[in-house]
């Protein structure tokens, strides 16, 4: 029942997740093994992971659309790089204030347009996205513009950091399982239930006491701090950081993990991140033709199973289809 | 003493009246229905009580309090609760977590109890075991863990009303509950109605089914253009010639 970790409660009920789960961990193990470029693959599937799984909390269980994630991520990231690279900060405190800072953004945005229905807040965060990317962009003395702010600190505390890539690979997994883990009891509790209630109907949700316009601010607020720590991790974990990294490009590529992995469940959004991120290294081999082939898997993907992933069992026992998300 | 006393509410769409200064005392016990023609007013006067419309004139007490214009999230923490004409449940949540939300104003637990597994688990196992009961209680026990969007449409609204139950109303608004049920299912909503009422939480429906309003309320407030044409027993509304007239026409339109 419900006080179950609903992971594996899920995953037991449904032989195509449990696949998916098993076929997502050996190939971490595998990959940690055979080690090569596919470990910074995995690393950049890890931080989507935690990416996708915040903006799902504000997207799939409060049924609210964000086109604007990439902007808290990019207000983390930036603050993380900058005062490691520049200023000598320990990641963790940087990145502390770069979490507070995107906390502090996603408040301001957050109060008044979660308040209005339909479509205010997407076109909100859509501004504050572009906004975001803009001032990465023009804001040269700080964030050196187009060229980006190269030289950041691996991840560490104190002397110890993360220097191989195996270490990073090992906390960016664990992190992002963190992650996960969190928003699975996220949807299981009181909280996760007034969410997925608002999705359902507001009306419904506020004739039975639940304040609406707090409970959407909340959800926001938990993505945009997932957002955030995504943001960080990804600076110290390629040492690397331009303003095309938090661009639009991030809100479609997470879009897509969003939907083909099943958006609302803890597990599509975890899977879909990672089938998404190594899906352009499987076809890789395809050359010039990648771009198509990656366009078809999304489009057989969502025509054969419009739930996503998270879906796939419905495809050979119809049976499921009146059981429990 | 009443626990639900409207003072010449109004409500205004420009310059239709949907709701006339009506004036009617809602016991703290029992049933009381709300009939009257389509359009004469009737959820439009539910909106207006449970605070998803603002009156354009006069007062809403409840429980010896104003609660003119409160949004409706406070009017339920006070212990009104309303249903929906069209069933309005959470689709993507299952039949048991419909209810749990239910539980919401009497449970406590927001981001830390969520990530907290052992704490989470012992809050979970008070509040499933109450929403269980309520399940058991309308019939819907077997099919906790179905999604409640694929139940079919009675079952619904049984689901619907056990998860208003779930939030403890002193009174509980029903927008026409039997509207789209079975012989059968109307049957049971009227004893369900009716051990509703025994519990000591006060109804409050809309209701076009005149055989179940007959049968299950106490009180009866018919109205027609948005004003209050009578009140009083089933059976005296029934005789009231005015109210014959409502809805069948005046006799002289009758034989014209």
């Amino acid at each position: 029942m419900s006080s179950r970790v609903s992971i594996w409660h899920d995953a037991r009920r449904d032989p195509a997740l449990l696949v998916l789960w098993v076929l997502a961990a050996a190939l971490v193990v595998y990959v940690f093994i055979t080690g090569g470029y596919l470990i910074a693959v995995l690393q950049f599937a890890a931080i989507y992971v935690i990416f996708v799984t915040g903006l799902n909390i504000f997207m799939g269980y409060a049924g609210q659309v964000s086109f604007g994630h990439n902007a808290f991520a990019a207000i983390s990231g930036y603050t993380s790089a900058v005062l490691t690279a520049n200023h000598g900060w320990e990641p963790i405190a940087a990145g502390a204030l770069g979490l507070s800072g995107a906390l502090a953004c996603a408040l301001i945005v957050g109060y008044p347009t979660l308040r209005l229905r339909g479509h205010y807040l997407a076109m909100a965060t859509l501004a504050i996205g572009l906004i975001a990317y803009e001032v990465a962009v023009q804001w040269g003395s700080v964030t050196q513009g187009y060229m980006g702010i190269s030289g950041i600190p691996p991840l560490g505390i104190g002397g110890w950091t993360v220097t191989s890539d195996r270490a990073l690979l090992v906390l960016l997994i664990l992190s992002a399982a963190l992650a996960v883990l969190a928003a699975a009891g996220i949807r299981r509790s009181r909280l996760g239930r007034a969410f997925v209630a608002i999705s359902g109907s507001e009306d419904a949700a506020r004739a039975l006491g639940i304040d609406v316009a707090h409970y959407k601010l909340i959800a926001f607020l938990i993505s945009a701090f997932y957002a955030g720590v995504a943001g960080s991790l990804f600076v110290h974990a390629v040492g690397f950081v331009s303003p095309e990294v938090y661009g639009l490009h991030m809100v479609v590529l997470a879009f897509t993990m969003l939907y083909v992995g099943g958006i609302g469940t803890v597990a599509g959004s975890a899977l879909g991140a990672m089938v998404v991120a190594l899906l352009p290294e499987t076809i890789r081999a395809l050359s010039d033709y990648q771009d198509l082939a990656y366009g078809a898997v999304l489009i057989v993907i969502l025509i054969y199973a419009p739930g996503g992933l998270a879906s796939l069992s419905r495809l050979w026992s119809p049976k499921r289809r009146t059981e429990g998300a | 003493m009443n626990l639900l006393r409207l003072d010449g509410v109004t409500r205004q769409f420009g310059g239709l009246i949907a709701v006339d200064a009506v004036s009617l005392d809602v016991p703290a016990e029992g049933v009381t229905a709300v009939i009257g023609p389509n359009g004469a007013g009737k959820t439009t006067l539910f909106n207006v009580i449970s605070g998803f419309m603002a009156p354009s004139a006069g007062r809403v007490m409840f429980a010896g309090q104003h609660i003119t214009g409160l949004p409706p999230e406070a009017i339920a923490k006070r212990g009104l609760v309303r249903t929906f004409q069209l069933a309005q449940l959470f689709e993507n949540l299952t039949v048991l977590e419909n209810v749990k939300v239910g539980r919401h104003l009497h449970t406590t637990g927001g981001l830390l109890t969520a990530l907290m597994p052992f704490r989470a688990a012992h809050s979970e196992t008070v509040v499933e075991e109450a929403s269980l009961a309520l399940l058991r209680n309308v019939g819907l026990a077997s099919q906790q863990d179905m999604l409640a969007g694929v139940l079919p449409y009675g079952q619904k609204r049984l689901l619907e009303i056990a998860r208003a139950l779930a939030a403890e109303p002193k009174l509980l608004l029903l927008d026409e509950p039997a509207a789209g049920l079975n012989r059968d299912e109307t049957t049971r909503l009227a004893s369900l109605l009716r051990q509703i009422a025994t519990s000591g939480v006060a109804v409050l429906l809309i209701e076009h089914d005149m055989s179940l309003v007959m049968n299950v309320a106490d009180r009866v407030a018919v109205l027609d253009f948005g004003k209050l044409l009578a009140q009083g027993t089933p059976r005296d509304v029934q005789l009231n010639p005015d109210v014959i007239a409502a809805y069948l026409g005046t006799a002289l339109a009758a034989h014209a």
